[in-house]
């Protein structure tokens, strides 16, 4: 038997860690799919679920952090609980959960869907003198909060927007942050007295070769330097520099960081289940872990190689569901996740670009999700695809969380409407 | 597609000289690389970071960022930096004879 490989009890438990996107599209499609044939358990520390893709605009004052957060609870469908409780560990070989409190939960299955967290203290001075004064970051509520003032008071000096190490969650963020960043100064009339710099690790604006080189046009035609291959080693908030390993600085009088990120701390403390950085080590094609039979994972906490992003935790729904299913079943798993994500570029002027890739096909232009139709417009800004996103945020909240498929969009990727260039079909020259 | 001679061993790279196929790949080839490229000789500290490399790539399909170097190979990312100046990650990859690492997305 492929699948279970001991009597499941008449209605199995499921547990899934993590209330977040992931963790809440998998258990009402979990829900939808068993209803009352399965017991389903999500646990979170809190029930305040973020909206996160909106942080991005709250430094700008285009939106309001409350307007953002709802309560998990509610985006749960009837019958799941939802346990609040602070994860210590997975005890994989017994199939429980260890709660900090010292509740143990026993699992049949369990879906692992906590996310990636930040760990501003894993680069030297981060924190230290500065922090929350000169250093900021917005991929939390309150950092996004914060840089909202400090932009604010922004009024002459050098802007640098500087991802510290890969991988992040939604990879585009910090670039449209600098997109953003520039639109935002031409309006106050200050954008030729701030420089803006931005900063990656990576040999480009982006890791992909043909999305890399359209943005790295787009930042030199707003004005905006590009230094690429920068592993930074440490912040220095007093007097205002970045250092890079290999000696490298860039000084800021406004640093905006995106910290390094890590899995959820209890995926280290994890006998097997992580990877060094605490990301679950995750079969790209079925989501089944490494660490046991019994264990899946989707969603930024997963190690599959491709973007962190919650269109890919949409897309990996589907799979998930359908082997949490044939394992139940004694089933053999299907391996039908391709690493689909498709992402938003905000690029300011009430424009932005699309981009819709796999683990095989790199970003292209063309049209989605209709070949010559779109109406989105891959790998080119357009006015629609700025509208398109901003009316995602209720399509996350009535489509996604729920766990329906968004009609048109297939969760596996397709070639249709997409343009093989030059560089693509020239890759082995 | 490239083809580059390392200790007399003609191999397929990509245009920066990563190997193609990590099969191809021999110790002798690996001192050879790292000579091309200013690296001479190989300590017991380059093999313990060129082995870790290897051996992570031919696991799990992909090489290790610098962090995870850092954290797992036993050997800091400051003397990592030493070892192989300017980007440990991508010189230890071509001198394992692994595929250029791809910064994930």
């Amino acid at each position: 038997m492929a699948g279970a490989a001991h009597p499941l009890p008449m209605a199995p438990r499921i547990v899934i860690l993590g209330g977040g996107t992931a963790g809440t599209l998998a258990a009402n499609r979990l829900s939808r799919r068993h209803g009352d044939a399965v017991e389903i358990v999500v646990v979170d520390r809190d029930d305040r679920h973020v909206y996160q893709p909106g942080q991005l605009f709250i430094p700008f004052g285009m939106e309001e952090p409350e307007a953002i957060v709802r309560s998990r609870r509610k985006q749960l469908r009837r019958g799941i609980e939802l346990r609040l409780g602070e994860v210590d560990r997975v005890q994989s070989a017994e199939s429980t959960v260890l709660l900090a409190d010292g509740e143990t939960l026993e699992y049949d299955v369990l879906v692992v869907a906590t996310g990636a967290s930040l760990q501003p203290e894993e680069t030297e001075g981060l924190t230290g003198p500065g922090w929350g004064e000169r250093v900021f970051e917005f991929y939390s509520l309150p950092g996004a909060r914060a840089l909202h003032d400090a932009l604010a008071r922004l009024d002459s000096g050098r802007l640098v927007v500087a991802v510290l190490d890969m991988p992040i969650k939604c990879p585009p963020a910090p670039l449209e942050f600098a997109f953003l960043a520039d639109w935002h100064l031409r309006e106050r009339g200050l954008r030729d007295r701030v420089q803006i710099t931005y900063v990656t690790p990576l040999d480009g604006a982006f890791t992909k070769p043909v999305a890399s080189e359209h943005l790295a046009g787009m930042l030199e035609r707003k004005g905006i330097g590009l230094e690429t291959e920068f592993a930074a080693a440490r912040v220095d908030g007093e007097t205002g520099r970045l250092i890079s390993w290999d000696e490298r600085e860039v000084p800021f009088d406004l640093l905006v960081a995106i910290p390094a990120h890590g899995g959820a701390d209890f995926v280290s403390r994890s006998d097997g289940l992580g990877d060094e950085l605490g990301f679950v080590r995750t079969d790209p094609r079925t989501l089944r872990s490494k660490a046991a039979e019994n264990v899946f994972a989707l969603g930024d906490a997963a190690d599959l190689p491709t973007s962190k992003a919650g269109s890919g935790a949409h897309f990996q729904g589907e799979t998930l569901v359908e082997n949490v299913g044939r394992y139940l079943e004694g089933e053999d798993l299907a391996g039908s996740y391709d690493g689909h994500v498709n992402c938003f570029i905000e690029s300011g002027f009430h424009r932005a670009l699309f981009i819709d890739f796999n683990y095989e096909v790199e970003p292209l232009p063309g049209h989605y999700p209709e070949p010559h139709l779109g109406p989105l417009a891959l790998l080119r800004e357009s006015r629609i695809n700025h509208l398109a996103k901003l009316a995602f945020q209720p399509i996350y909240w009535h489509m996604l969380l729920p766990g329906h498929d968004i009609p048109g969009i297939a969760p596996q990727m397709s070639m249709a409407g997409k343009h093989l260039t030059a560089t693509e079909q020239g890759d082995t020259q | 597609m490239s083809t580059l001679t390392y200790a007399g061993v003609p191999v397929e790279t990509d245009p920066e000289g990563f190997l193609r196929d990590p099969g191809q790949w021999t110790e002798e080839m690996a001192r050879a690389i790292a000579l091309a490229n200013g690296i001479d000789p190989l300590t017991d500290r380059h093999w313990q970071v060129i082995r870790f490399m290897r051996d992570r790539y031919l696991e799990t399909g992909s090489a290790p960022s610098i962090r995870a170097l850092g954290k797992a190979s036993g050997v800091p990312i400051k003397e990592l930096y030493e070892l192989f100046p300017k980007g440990p990650a991508k010189l230890a990859a071509k001198i394992a004879g692994i595929p250029k690492p791809r910064g994930c997305i």
